[in-house]
């Protein structure tokens, strides 16, 4: 055997392991964003996402109700006009670890998103937009109510 | 003094509701308060609950609605009433035939069993004919079978029937539990959802009976799960700090036959979801 | 495990919505027998495909609503195109639904 072969070899071998690792989906790869999930403040953990300081912007549309019929299912919808949005986000001020969920928009995703979230007590709800390196946040106060004897 | 005694015995009678059972006119009375109470009600509205009487909470529950929480449980039913294979080789189309798996044909009173029979009995009565042990009555495949055939019976109406002194006697049986109070809080059905109806509970507004069968079973997002009415009756029990009952005990029953009796006309609208 | 989906079009725009079957327990739970805390148990990501290609993705926690629901907007999918939403939770558990685009 001489070192041409070898070096062929090699590089089939190389390349077949290489083209394995292109079909594995990608998010294998994508790290959950843990330290943002565990963060106990909306702007540490926007911090951690997007490594910058949000601004209120009222181009980013929040639509969830004034009074949640139950706190363990809140609709809370996200939509904006601005260009370019790369991530949106969602989180709950008063819950635990306010960070609820991402969106990671690729160029085929259009920028409105909806989801039902957990919410432990009345507090703001906040959506962050993540567009040309800014953060654009809005925020609407949420109340959770204690039931009645049906509750 | 005869008089007196005239007046005692008219009135014991008259309490006991053996002699003057009237159901029809029961169920006149019922619909006559609602409809007083709730005039800008539409009559069919009544089987959304308190959506029918709360716009903001009516927009979040359409909104949840559009695609329900409950549809995976849905499928799950669907699967469960279609392709179940009982130990005999039988399944629940053999017992469920066209025409009879609708809710249209639920509760009915048994005239030879000399009982109430509600769907979700009628589930386990073919299960156990077959073979096959009984489903378990407030959660779980239950619920789900139910969901599914709930979903075939939306549009229907309720039409239940009460006629004979046996069938009356277990309506005066549901309709007894219904007025009667009940729990270390010591509430009657009626004086939540009747006299009470449209008023809060801390921050809960109480729905009015007229239409709370209708929808049935219901994914409560308190239970985060699909449950039948006789789960309500049970969690309603506990929260009046009143022993619940076994699903498909008498009184449940029978109360479910009062209650939908009074819903006549109504059209289903099962499942739903309700906080 | 189970995922729900519907895809509609709408002009351009293709509505996707989907519903997960997952306890997502939050880990904050106390198991009243025990005394112990309940282990978090939830989606942690979620993506959409459409021809091989990730045309959306979720990162979750466990503050989302038991039987998650997702709602997104996506362009380029054409009626009776499949879509494919894949999940895998923090224990590794996968699972997947493919419906088609109406």
């Amino acid at each position: 055997m001489n070192l041409t072969n070898l070096s062929r070899r090699a590089l089939l071998s190389s390349l077949t392991y290489l083209c394995a690792f292109s079909v594995i989906p990608s998010q294998l790869f994508a790290a959950w964003p843990k330290d943002a999930f565990n963060s106990e403040a909306v702007n540490d953990a926007i911090s951690q996402l997007y490594g910058q300081v949000p601004q209120a912007s009222d181009r980013v549309k929040l639509k969830t109700p004034e009074i949640a019929e139950n706190g363990a299912v809140v609709p809370v919808t996200v939509s904006t006009a601005i260009e370019d949005v790369e991530s949106i986000s969602i989180y709950v001020e008063g819950n635990p670890n306010p960070l609820a969920a991402t969106f990671e928009l690729t160029p085929y995703a259009v920028a409105s998103v909806a989801t039902r979230i957990k919410m432990g007590e009345t507090s703001n709800v906040v959506a962050a937009v993540y567009a040309n390196g800014n953060v654009y946040t809005a925020a609407q106060e949420v109340k959770v109510t204690i039931g009645g004897c049906g509750g | 003094m005869c008089l007196r005694i005239f007046s005692a015995i008219f009135l014991y009678c008259l309490l006991s509701g053996v002699v003057w059972a009237d159901p029809a006119a029961d169920q006149t009375a019922f619909k006559n308060y609602f409809y007083k109470k709730f005039p800008e009600v539409p009559v069919g509205d009544f089987i959304n609950g308190v959506y029918a009487i709360d716009q903001k909470r009516r927009e979040q529950w359409l909104e949840i609605e559009e695609f329900p929480p409950y549809g995976i449980a849905l499928d799950e039913g669907e699967i469960l009433f279609n392709e179940t294979v009982f130990l005999d080789g039988a399944s629940y189309s053999d017992c469920f035939v066209d025409g009879k798996r609708s809710k249209k044909n639920y509760p009915y009173f048994d005239v030879k069993r000399n009982t109430v029979v509600t769907l979700e009995l009628a589930i386990n009565d073919c299960r156990v004919s077959h073979g096959e042990q009984p489903l378990k009555y407030k959660k779980g495949d239950i619920a789900k079978i139910s969901a599914y055939l709930a979903l075939h019976s939306r549009g229907e109406i309720i039409d239940v029937e009460v006629s004979g002194e046996a069938a009356i006697n277990a309506y005066e049986q549901g309709k007894k539990y219904y007025y009667s109070k009940r729990g270390q809080l010591n509430f009657a059905c009626v004086d939540c959802h009747v006299a009470s109806s449209g008023m809060r509970i801390r921050a809960e507004i109480l729905s009015p009976s007229l239409g709370h069968v209708s929808n049935f079973p219901v994914y409560r997002f308190k239970w985060g799960s699909i449950g039948t009415l006789h789960r309500r009756f049970s969690g309603c029990n506990s929260q009046v700090r009143a022993k619940p009952l076994p699903g498909q005990s008498e009184e449940y029953k029978n109360l479910e036959y009062f209650l939908s009796y009074m819903s006549n006309g109504l059209k289903f609208n099962g499942p739903s979801t309700r906080r | 495990m189970a995922i729900k989906g519907k895809a509609k079009m709408r002009g351009d725009v293709v509505q996707v919505k989907v519903l997960m079957k997952h306890i997502m327990e939050t880990g904050l739970r106390v198991d009243a027998t025990t005394g112990e805390k309940i282990p978090a148990y939830h989606i942690t990501e979620a993506t959409c495909f459409w021809n091989g290609k990730e045309v959306f993705r979720t990162n979750l926690g466990p503050a989302v609503s038991k039987n998650p629901y997702l709602s997104f907007k996506i362009k380029g999918p054409q009626v009776s195109d499949i879509l494919n939403f894949t999940s895998v939770d923090n224990k590794g558990v996968t699972d997947s639904g493919d419906f088609v685009v109406k």
